[in-house]
């Protein structure tokens, strides 16, 4: 499949010149959900090169930035087919782009108009008038939901990787059983970091994301337990995963920050000073009772 | 941002007041709601909320503003301290 649109000037409908330009990445989501929000008026749309990546990653990346934005107003001749010289961005572009520099090296105003692309007809509609609630960002269960199959996706190797090297450690170790219950005990972990953790986010207690995920962690030791332990494990086992399998959770749902738009660098830098080295000793001792329940009477 | 709420007390966000000439910039480009306007100046009247994207301070046309910009990114955190360690080649990062 191919993500990426050309970039360029794009009408939409009749414009003439006197009509708005929009601004957008040449992410083919972005620019669908953009065109269909349009359909129906004239209006020109400035598509800019950020190698098929949404807007907001983008503008942290400065591709959706200054220099592209006065290179594509430059490159489409836009001066020659519009009679104004203004630009509408989406405010999430705004991370990349100086609209004071835009101005003295393009001659064009820069208007931030709305985070979502479902507001731009009221924008528009309305005198180009932004309301409060159109700047207001939202992480709402299903903007979280679709995160996950990409999250999902780049963390399958690692997960895969990881779970089959415990299979055969667990299984040399102890018995092919374990070794098949310790692969569970794993995936459930990790999917459960990956996956509950981002879904469940604001229910979940606390502010920190690894807590959040160890919390969603200890949801899945008690399921396991209740499904694959509970007349056979004995306490060395019950407390390693219990233990172990909390860490794993806290750290992929950490992970997620990097996909929420509400995570300061320096508080998830912070996180990570903090939680990495618990969740490497709740591992490590998980792993130690393991090793003690099997070795020790 | 309802219903979210990160880590208090680490936003690396500054306004210099002095320098700032209330054009409302920073209010438009910020999608947490961070700044107010009150009279000619701007002022941080919810700084727990930052994000710390940079939107502000990049937009600022007297660069009243700083702010110590970037992904809060744990993976790509985690590689970058990799790469620092040169425990790692360089390449991947969140947001790709
Ligand atoms: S850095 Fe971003 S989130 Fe923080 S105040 Fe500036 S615009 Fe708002
Ligand atoms: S963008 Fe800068 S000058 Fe304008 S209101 Fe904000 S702080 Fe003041």
């Amino acid at each position: 499949m191919n993500y990426m649109v050309p970039p360029g000037l794009y009408a939409i409908g009749n414009p003439a010149g006197n009509d708005p330009v929009l601004v957008t990445a040449n992410y083919k989501m972005s620019y669908d959900l953009v065109r269909r929000s349009l359909a129906g008026r004239n209006v020109w749309l400035l598509v800019l090169e950020t190698y098929g990546i949404n807007v907001w990653c983008a503008a942290g990346k400065g591709t959706f930035g200054t220099g592209e934005l006065v290179r594509r107003i430059a490159a489409s001749g836009l001066t020659q087919v519009v009679s104004h010289r203004r630009v509408i961005l989406p405010i999430l572009g705004a991370p990349g782009v100086s609209a004071s520099e835009v101005a003295r090296r393009s001659g064009f105003s820069v208007s931030y108009a709305t985070i979502r692309a479902e507001d731009l007809p009221e924008y528009l509609d309305g005198g180009m008038a932004t309301r409060a609630a159109m700047r207001e960002l939202t992480f709402t269960f299903y903007e979280r939901l679709v995160l996950i199959p990409v999250e999902l996706v780049l963390a399958l190797r690692q997960i895969a990787g990881i779970g089959l090297a415990a299979l055969l450690v667990v299984a040399v170790v102890g018995n092919p059983a374990a070794g098949i219950s310790a692969l569970c005990a794993w995936t459930g972990a990790a999917l459960t970091g990956l996956v509950l953790g981002p879904l469940l986010l604001p229910w979940l207690p606390g502010r920190s994301f690894a807590f959040k995920g160890a919390e969603a962690g200890l949801l899945w030791s008690g399921a396991f337990y209740l499904l694959a332990g509970k007349d056979v494990w004995s306490g060395w086992i019950i407390a390693a995963v219990f233990l172990a399998l909390p860490a794993i959770s806290a750290f992929y749902t950490l992970n997620f920050t990097g996909c929420t738009p509400f995570t300061s660098r320096s508080g998830v830098k912070k996180e990570m000073r903090l939680a990495l080295p618990v969740i490497g000793v709740a591992l490590l001792t998980g792993i130690v009772l393991l090793l003690a329940g099997r070795f020790l009477p | 941002m309802k219903g979210f709420r990160y880590l208090e007390n680490v936003a690396t966000l500054k306004l210099d007041q002095a320098a700032c000439i209330g054009c409302g910039r920073c209010f438009e480009v910020c999608p947490h709601q961070v700044f107010t306007l009150a009279g000619k100046k701007a002022s941080v009247s919810d700084r727990d909320a930052c994000m710390e994207c940079g939107a502000c301070a990049l937009n600022c046309p007297v660069k009243a503003i700083f702010v110590d910009a970037g992904v809060g990114c744990a993976s790509g955190m985690i590689s970058e301290w990799l790469q620092e360690r040169k425990l790692r080649a360089p390449g991947g990062s969140c947001c790709s």
